[in-house]
């Protein structure tokens, strides 16, 4: 942790789209607030692998003008710096891995960190006690994998759906907990980074069509019941489907996490361009009204997101009988 | 030339702004068409308020975020084609 002193680059009434933008992008330095001039930030790790130079670990302080505590080309240290888009670049212009913790990253372990301590701990009280009542953790968690596991799971996949459970409570989980704490002041904005979704995306594409059985990949090659003319069309889209649907997925909890965030950072960075107390009155109300919807938002996509995803394992793993009038 | 520049510049932001408000109408327009078919059902079958009410908050989230696609997309518009111009 770091508390340094520096003029202030992100004043909300001079830039709102600078200050807006800092609050939902990624970046090698995880920025609390600003007490005055002083910046309390936590400078991340930066890890490069370069075949030239092999791993190497710096801190992303050593990057930063140590006055005005801001990054750019000028302030290269040992041939790489961070340019003002907080990107990691080489002086030289070789290719090189960057592996950094950057403020993403180590969110994401701490949303891992808070599921695994809440889920661990309730399947300790079970390992301990048996199948009684739930207490403490257990509680909270029970209802929560009951409703996952009969409402999305059972309902959506049909008789197979015990072995696909754990993936299914694993995205729930992961998605509902990383928005939530994305709310709070000062937390990165994890499921709004397209790269984490799309991670997701991924990982549903994979375990969607590896399960998917002969009857599935039928109806994608070869559909039944339709003219062989037809099939030339049909063909191209229905394989162009199968990346769509985990396509939407990722657009779809990207766009409305960030969105909200960004709707709300707005309202704040009105209170400083008007610079008026009536305004600051009426914008946190508004910033409270629209913080309560973006709770429900966060609940709701993670829900939509696992329904789909078992609904697309359920289309893929189905066994029935095909008619005609399909 | 610099007028062209920023003539296309701001008829870049000019859509931007243009689409985001019909965007808006739309999810408005979407949005109030399932709010009210759910005040209708729930007036006709109290017993089902639970139900229709969930579904209909997980509707109302699924077009939201169909409006937010296209919000993106203005966004992207306004942000580079202003870039432009200077």
């Amino acid at each position: 942790m770091s508390v340094a002193a520096g003029a202030d680059p992100e004043d909300g009434g001079e830039d709102p789209t600078g200050f807006i933008m800092h609050h939902i992008k990624d970046s090698h330095e995880w920025h609390f607030f600003n007490v005055g001039h002083t910046h309390v930030t936590l400078s991340l790790p930066v890890i490069v692998y370069s075949s030239d130079r092999g791993l190497e670990f710096f801190s992303s302080s050593d990057f930063q003008n140590h006055e005005t505590h801001t990054f750019g080309e000028e302030y290269a240290h040992e041939g790489y710096f961070i340019d003002s888009h907080d990107h990691l670049g080489r002086v030289d212009g070789a290719s090189f891995i960057d592996f950094s913790i950057t403020k993403n990253v180590a969110m994401m372990f701490l949303v891992i960190g808070v599921v695994l301590i809440v889920v661990l701990s309730a399947s300790n009280h079970y390992k301990k006690h048996g199948a009684v009542a739930p207490k403490g953790a257990a509680s909270i968690v029970e209802p929560i994998v009951i409703f996952v596991r009969d409402e999305i799971a059972h309902k959506a996949i049909g008789p197979k759906y015990k072995k696909f459970v754990p993936y299914l409570l694993t995205l729930f989980f992961f998605i509902w907990v990383g928005n939530l704490i994305g709310l709070l002041p000062g937390a990165a904005n994890l499921t709004g980074n397209i790269a984490v979704t799309a991670t997701l995306a991924v990982l549903t594409f994979i375990v969607v069509n590896v399960n998917g059985n002969k009857e599935y990949w039928k109806h994608v090659f070869m559909t039944p019941g339709v003219p062989v003319p037809l099939l030339l069309v049909i063909v191209p889209v229905e394989i162009i489907g199968l990346f769509t649907k985990p396509f939407a997925l990722m657009v779809r909890l990207f766009v409305a996490i960030t969105a909200g965030h960004i709707v709300i950072l707005a309202f704040i960075a009105l209170v400083f361009i008007f610079q008026s107390y009536a305004i600051g009155v009426v914008s946190t109300l508004m910033v409270t009204f629209i913080n309560m919807i973006e709770l429900l938002v966060a609940t709701i996509q993670a829900y939509v997101f696992t329904l789909f995803t078992a609904m697309y394992i359920g289309s893929a793993v189905a066994e029935h009988g095909h008619d005609d009038a399909h | 030339m610099l007028t062209s520049i920023l003539l296309s510049a701001g008829l870049a932001l000019m859509g931007a702004g243009i689409g985001a408000g019909i965007v808006a109408i739309g999810a408005g327009l979407g949005i109030g068409r399932i709010g009210g078919q759910a005040m209708e059902s729930i007036a006709r079958q109290p017993e089902a308020a639970g139900k229709v009410q969930t579904a209909m908050l997980i509707i109302a989230a699924l077009i939201e975020v169909v409006s937010l696609f296209a919000v993106v997309v203005c966004l992207l518009i306004a942000l580079n084609a202003g870039g432009i111009a200077f």
